[in-house]
């Protein structure tokens, strides 16, 4: 157990990860109840919208500055998508039966892919990313804290700090609450909703590109199918904290991040469980966890702030 | 009505996004070509889309320019020389219904493909039931020419129709372990493999080989092909004490692995098989890939005075794709084809015969000529009788060779 705390370590860092894209399925499930399942493509459109802003910037130009700037470009593709997608894939099925948005998400998610694969330059392998450059942080001994890591674990807290402020001080905030909690009451009270759910399809693309311009960072490349898995985790972790609560999207992707990677680590080292540890195993342990918190809280781990509909 | 309407746009959405993925290019074949001449078509099988396409688009090019070259130099007179092209996405389930698609074609005598072992093991059967000749010029899996017990020496072959250009893994991980320990003077390595038919099985040969010699095996994990976080197992490896680290599996998970060992702070190389030699390995990374090593089949083609003139003719051709990791051994695996086309041809009077099928894969096994990857010809198993291999060391953002030899058990 000597490399628990760089274990923890990783497994927020992966998590903060999962939180930052959950937030995402969790805003649009809160308000419309649907599952956005080609959000994990919206966050792979935010990094190759952060990767053109980087190829724009003068070369030489300092991580410091270009990283804000990438944010920007990744939350405005990833934005335009999210808002395009709302309005021609989704909004016109808002009465249909629930299955039929779901079905139009998985269609949007392979032709969003196929679209970037197809039209980006030089898409069909890995693109580099810039990646952060110089050694990671040595907090003591054991522990080492990867530049890229250090920048997720800062930033995550920052932006559901933001978004939580947001929605409980903010007259949109406000508006948005309603509209989750009634819809159709919210419409009669003067609220425009079509508004407040394309403004829950923006900050969920947003927050996606900030976790895209994050995953670059740390991972040195970008692909076209990097969403998939990606927003299957998340969406995972948002189910887990409790889908449609904003702060369980980031609870329940730590808890998942850990869950890997402490899984990772120890399983095996338990007598008699050598052949169920390591990485072949991480992603089941992940969900025997799912399942025995659902069990015990079919709601997630805090709950979904989808009020009873009387 | 509104509703309705776009529930049939979305749908035609749908549907049209899917034929994009599995685009491929098909050409109209009515049984005879221009000329009088008869069409023989050359059925290809590779991930043209997805993250391994860039090897795939590389196999296609190969093949069209071994048809293309046939056609220009009159290789088998009265015969013209076509392909269709199929993406099986690196999919076992694809890569078998795309075997009965090219089957179900009677123009289509031989195929070359699949890039996976674990595609192929999907289409052997298909293609030994209609009797066609399939050449891949990337499976490197033991099991796929000499049976499921052939590591307990019983070498026994499944399907006559099955040919390879490339050697096997049983070849490629002995020989890796062999650098590593004799050569790199490695003595830990820790081993990870991504649960493949192709990764499995190259770690566990090269495991075995690297005990054999007399290096221990201090870890063992895998990782999830897709996934690409691997620190956990990365500490592990630091943690190890490991001085190498040998993967079994292809270049997107092998890249990101190496690229996070690194991270850790353990410097210490990633060693692999053909999966990872690919420039994508280096380029799709921003840590230094410098001191990884990999094992690739036969002698750098542009070593060979062979293979010059494929890379100029490829050249000329002005593909979009650059040929990649298998272009020559593809090349060599149509043109085997052609090879054997031509054999059946000459003893049939200069026509086709009316079960051209049966006899090109008898011709197969009798097939030799020099290719662009050597010799080219096929042992009483389906396998290449070259067993040439080549090691690759991570050099300043480039693959250079560092040792190429024959494979000596």
């Amino acid at each position: 157990m000597h490399e628990l705390p760089q274990q923890l370590a990783n497994g927020l860092a992966l998590g903060a990860l999962y939180g930052l894209i959950a937030i995402g399925y969790t805003m649009v499930y809160g308000i419309v109840q649907l599952i956005n399942f080609a959000h994990g493509e919206i966050f792979m459109i935010g990094g190759f919208g952060a990767l053109t802003a980087y190829i724009v910037l003068p070369s030489g130009t300092s991580l410091l500055v270009a990283i804000p700037l990438m944010i920007v470009g990744g939350a405005i593709a990833s934005v335009a998508v999210a808002t395009a997608a709302e309005r021609f894939a989704y909004r016109p099925l808002r009465g249909a039966p629930r299955l039929a948005p779901l079905i139009t998400a998985i269609g949007l998610s392979i032709v969003l892919q196929q679209l970037v694969w197809g039209f980006y330059p030089d898409a069909k392998k890995p693109r580099s990313f810039p990646e952060f450059q110089g050694e990671s942080f040595k907090l003591f001994d054991n522990l080492y804290l990867q530049r890229a890591d250090a920048f997720v674990l800062v930033l995550a807290p920052l932006c559901m700090l933001a978004l939580g402020l947001f929605v409980a001080k903010s007259r949109s905030g406000r508006a948005m609450q309603a509209t989750a909690q009634d819809r159709d009451t919210a419409k009669l009270m003067g609220i425009n909703t079509d508004r407040i759910i394309v403004m829950a399809f923006a900050i969920g693309a947003a927050f996606a590109a900030v976790a895209a311009v994050a995953y670059g960072l740390d991972k040195g490349q970008i692909n076209f199918e990097m969403g998939f898995i990606l927003g299957l985790k998340a969406f995972t972790a948002a189910v887990l904290g409790g889908i449609g609560n904003i702060y369980g999207a980031m609870v329940g992707g730590v808890v998942l991040g850990l869950a890997e990677s402490l899984s990772i680590a120890y399983i095996e080292e338990i007598p008699g469980m050598q052949q169920l540890g390591g990485g072949a195993w991480a992603n089941v342990w992940a969900f025997v966890l799912l399942i025995v918190v659902l069990l015990v809280r079919p709601q997630g781990l805090l709950g979904e702030r989808v009020a009873d509909r009387a | 009505m509104r509703h309705r309407s776009l529930l049939i746009l979305t749908t035609v959405l749908t549907t049209g996004a899917l034929t994009l993925t599995a685009c491929g290019s098909r050409d109209d074949n009515k049984g005879g070509g221009d000329s009088g001449k008869t069409t023989v078509v050359i059925g290809v099988d590779a991930p043209l889309t997805g993250s391994l396409s860039a090897l795939g688009q590389g196999i296609k090019n190969s093949v069209d320019l071994a048809a293309k070259t046939a056609n220009k130099n009159n290789e088998v007179p009265g015969v013209e020389f076509k392909i269709e092209a199929l993406d099986d996405q690196a999919v076992p389930a694809s890569g078998q219904s795309n075997a009965t698609k090219l089957v179900g074609n009677q123009d289509v005598i031989g195929v070359v493909g699949p890039l996976n072992s674990g595609v192929a093991q999907s289409m052997q059967g298909v293609f030994e039931k209609a009797d066609v000749a399939q050449v891949s010029p990337a499976n490197t899996n033991p099991a796929l020419s000499q049976g499921d017990n052939w590591a307990k020496g019983e070498l026994k072959r499944p399907f006559k129709t099955y040919f390879r250009t490339a050697a096997t893994d049983v070849v490629q991980g002995k020989f890796a372990a062999q650098y590593l320990y004799n050569d790199a003077k490695k003595k830990k390595v820790y081993v990870v493999d991504d649960k493949q038919t192709y990764g499995a099985g190259l770690a566990a040969i090269f495991s075995a080989e690297f005990k054999r010699l007399g290096g221990k095996v201090v870890g063992t994990d895998h990782v999830t092909v897709k996934e690409t976080d691997f620190s956990s197992t990365a500490d592990k490896v630091k943690s190890s004490k490991a001085d190498s680290v040998y993967f079994g599996g292809q270049y997107p998970e092998g890249g990101l692995l190496s690229d996070q060992i690194k991270k850790t702070g353990a410097k210490i190389p990633t060693m692999g098989g053909d999966g990872i030699y690919d420039p994508a390995f280096i380029s799709a990374s921003g840590v230094a890939n410098d001191g990884d090593f990999a094992t690739s089949i036969g002698y750098p083609v542009e070593k060979l005075p062979t293979a010059k003139k494929f890379i100029a003719d490829y050249e000329a051709a002005k593909y979009k794709d650059p040929y990649a990791a298998y272009g020559g051994y593809s090349y060599d695996a149509g043109w085997a084809i052609i090879q054997a086309v031509k054999a059946v041809v000459a003893d049939n009077g200069g026509k086709l015969p009316d079960d051209a099928r049966a006899k090109v894969v008898e011709a197969m096994g009798k097939v030799a000529f020099d290719g662009v990857t050597g010799k080219v010809a096929f042992d009483q198993y389906g396998d290449t009788t070259n067993k040439q291999l080549t090691v690759y060391k991570v050099e300043g953002k480039v693959w250079k060779d560092v040792k190429s030899a024959t494979f000596k058990d």
